[in-house]
């Protein structure tokens, strides 16, 4: 049997209003997807589709080749991972990891070997004797993750795993997931999440929702560098989108001509998108004139906020030696193969 | 804490025993030493003894405590299976959109009903039902268990309709994304998480079925004659002391009893 994920022009709506509007995209088998988007734009809805907590008002939801639409959660054969881990708090971490396993009916002198490999492989073999209570958020959230792998899903459906984690674990436990997919790699993920990070760092295609809707599906790289949209080009990463017009000679800004390539765009209003770290200080290809307005000291970097023509320009440049003054005239640029054109709708407060 | 001056902190306590002694200490106190004694007749009780108690766990009053734990056990287990059944109905249609919120209504008020209905229409209503064939139950003791099962059914449905609401839909869906069918769901993961429930409201049933007087009086065959009812008849023959110390029997019974419920520690109440 192959596995991965379909969904054919699935359709989810709760009492008269749409919540899913015909998604149609594909998981291969053993890819991740990362599904983001801001709260209330389908993504969990979707997971919840395939894991079989909500039924489509249409379409079709595909694992393998089987169609699971009708089939209730038990007959789906999936592994999944919620946000509040789920814990059972009545039993044990061992018992936990094999209730999947009991519950299938897996012969009984399988059971423990598979609850010890599960358990090794999220590194909570030495906890396996405790309850839930007795271990932190990070330790509860290895035991949910072992107790989705104990039953070898094909699909394992990851509904934000990490957003109830502090920072430094999150980071720890991302690093941690990618290794776990390195091992199983004929495991198709869906991962559901809002965190631009989790989804750049994991995913092999990121599914960009928003509004019930996918607006954008591609790999990482792709959807950083070359988005097709404002939103996901505010969504995925951070962006400057500036209102350019388009017309037969080329690209200009607030005036001002671009050296940027025109591409297929059409004549008339557009959207620039530059990323703040694309954006250099001083003099340069397209170099734009402003007066800085706020200055933030990240670190490692400057965010710079510069107001070029009564919009404002981000630009985040390497730790300067001396914090720029507000008010003072300074010049930014970008080079031409860093800037997209966009389809418009003015937009420049991201 | 509320009452913070010394003066006020007194005050408080004062109160409270004005009001406890009088209607909860007191009431109690009178029978436990009516229990013991022969005679009554100035402030005090007088001629102790321990020979009503001798007569208390003996013949007809041992007999009378017996039907009465084996009604309060059985009716405890029927309702209880009966409440959870119908609290987890509930809970089903009430997800169900606007018809189930409807029918899980109907079925919250109808389960409701006997604490709504006085006890002796209860006790009437089972009387004329069972008094003729098909189901003819007058003269045994499933009448009196029958009753008394109708009357803390609705006490067991509601104590475990609540913790039904509060149980959190996640774990539910966490087994059955792990495969485990509707039925392993209830029997490994919602009846574990219900379980501290489930013993209040064994214990809350069991208390209410041992004390049940109204209905039984209308119900009870010669041979099935519970305690509250021997108390009731003894007294009312003018044998106040004997009746004490049924009495104090039939409470120490029943405090043992949600004692001993009261201690079945279950691993879920230590979340």
């Amino acid at each position: 049997m192959t596995s991965g994920i379909r969904f054919d022009a699935v359709s989810v709506a709760y009492g008269g209003t749409t919540v899913l509007d015909r998604l149609d995209l594909t998981v291969e088998p053993g890819e991740v997807i990362a599904l983001l988007g801001p709260s209330g734009s389908g993504k969990t809805t979707a997971l919840r589709a395939v894991a079989g907590f909500v039924r489509p008002v249409s379409g079709r939801v595909l694992i393998g080749d089987r169609d699971v639409t009708a089939l209730p959660p038990y007959r789906r054969g999936i592994g999944m991972v919620v946000q509040q881990y789920a814990l059972f708090p009545h039993l044990r971490v061992e018992a936990n990891v094999a209730f999947g396993l009991k519950a299938r009916k897996t012969p009984k002198d399988e059971i423990p070997g598979r609850v010890a490999e599960a358990l090794e492989m999220t590194g909570m073999a030495a906890y396996a004797h405790r309850y839930p209570r007795e271990l932190s958020g990070g330790q509860q959230q290895r035991v949910a993750i072992a107790r989705a792998l104990a039953i070898r899903p094909k699909v394992l459906l990851l509904d934000e795993p990490l957003s109830a984690l502090d920072a430094q674990l999150r980071s720890g436990m991302l690093a941690e997931l990618a290794r776990l997919h390195r091992e199983l790699p004929d495991v198709s993920i869906l991962y559901v999440t809002h965190d631009q990070v989790e989804a750049l760092t994991l995913a092999d295609r990121i599914a960009v929702m928003d509004k019930a809707r996918l607006q954008d599906c591609g790999t990482p790289q792709d959807l950083y560098r070359r988005p097709r949209t404002e939103f996901t080009a505010s969504f995925v990463g951070n962006a400057n989108l500036l209102p350019v017009t388009v017309t037969a000679d080329g690209v200009a800004f607030d005036g001002t001509e671009l050296n940027v390539a025109p591409g297929d765009a059409t004549p008339g209003a557009a959207t620039l998108c530059v990323r703040p770290h694309l954006v250099g200080l001083g003099e340069g290809p397209n170099a734009l004139r402003g007066r800085i307005v706020e200055v933030q000291w990240r670190g490692s970097t400057h965010r710079l906020y510069v107001e070029v023509g009564g919009h404002r320009v981000k630009a985040d440049v390497r730790e300067l030696r001396e914090t720029p003054l507000l008010g003072s005239e300074v010049t930014l640029h970008f080079a031409p193969e860093d800037a997209v054109l966009l389809a418009a709708g003015v937009n420049d407060d991201h | 804490m509320l009452v913070h001056s010394r003066t006020g902190r007194w005050t408080a306590w004062a109160g409270f025993a004005v009001l406890f002694v009088p209607l909860f200490a007191l009431p109690f106190l009178v029978i436990v030493a009516a229990s013991f004694s022969t005679n009554w007749s100035g402030a005090f009780p007088s001629g102790p003894t321990t020979a009503h108690y001798a007569a208390a766990v003996r013949g007809e009053s041992l007999q009378a405590l017996t039907t009465s734990l084996v009604t309060a056990v059985t009716a405890s287990l029927i309702a209880l299976t009966a409440g959870t059944w119908a609290a987890l109905a509930g809970a089903a249609l009430g997800g169900g959109g606007p018809w189930g919120r409807r029918a899980k209504r109907v079925l919250d008020a109808l389960f409701m009903l006997p604490v709504a209905v006085p006890s002796v229409v209860v006790g009437l209503a089972v009387l004329v039902a069972y008094s003729q064939p098909p189901v003819l139950l007058n003269g045994t003791r499933w009448i009196v268990i029958l009753a008394h099962t109708v009357l803390v059914t609705a006490f067991a449905h509601q104590s475990v309709s609540a913790a039904v609401v509060r149980l959190d839909p996640m774990y539910e869906q966490a087994a059955a994304g792990l495969g485990a069918r509707p039925s392993y769901v209830l029997l490994r993961v919602k009846l574990p998480l219900l379980l501290p429930s489930l013993n209040a409201a064994a214990g809350l049933c069991f208390a209410l079925s041992m004390g049940e007087l109204s209905a039984t009086m209308m119900l009870y065959p010669p041979d099935w004659t519970p305690l509250p009812v021997l108390i009731f008849t003894r007294t009312d023959r003018g044998a106040l002391f004997t009746g004490s110390a049924l009495a104090v029997v039939l409470m120490a019974a029943t405090l043992l009893a949600l004692l001993a419920v009261s201690r079945i520690r279950t691993k879920a109440s230590y979340r």
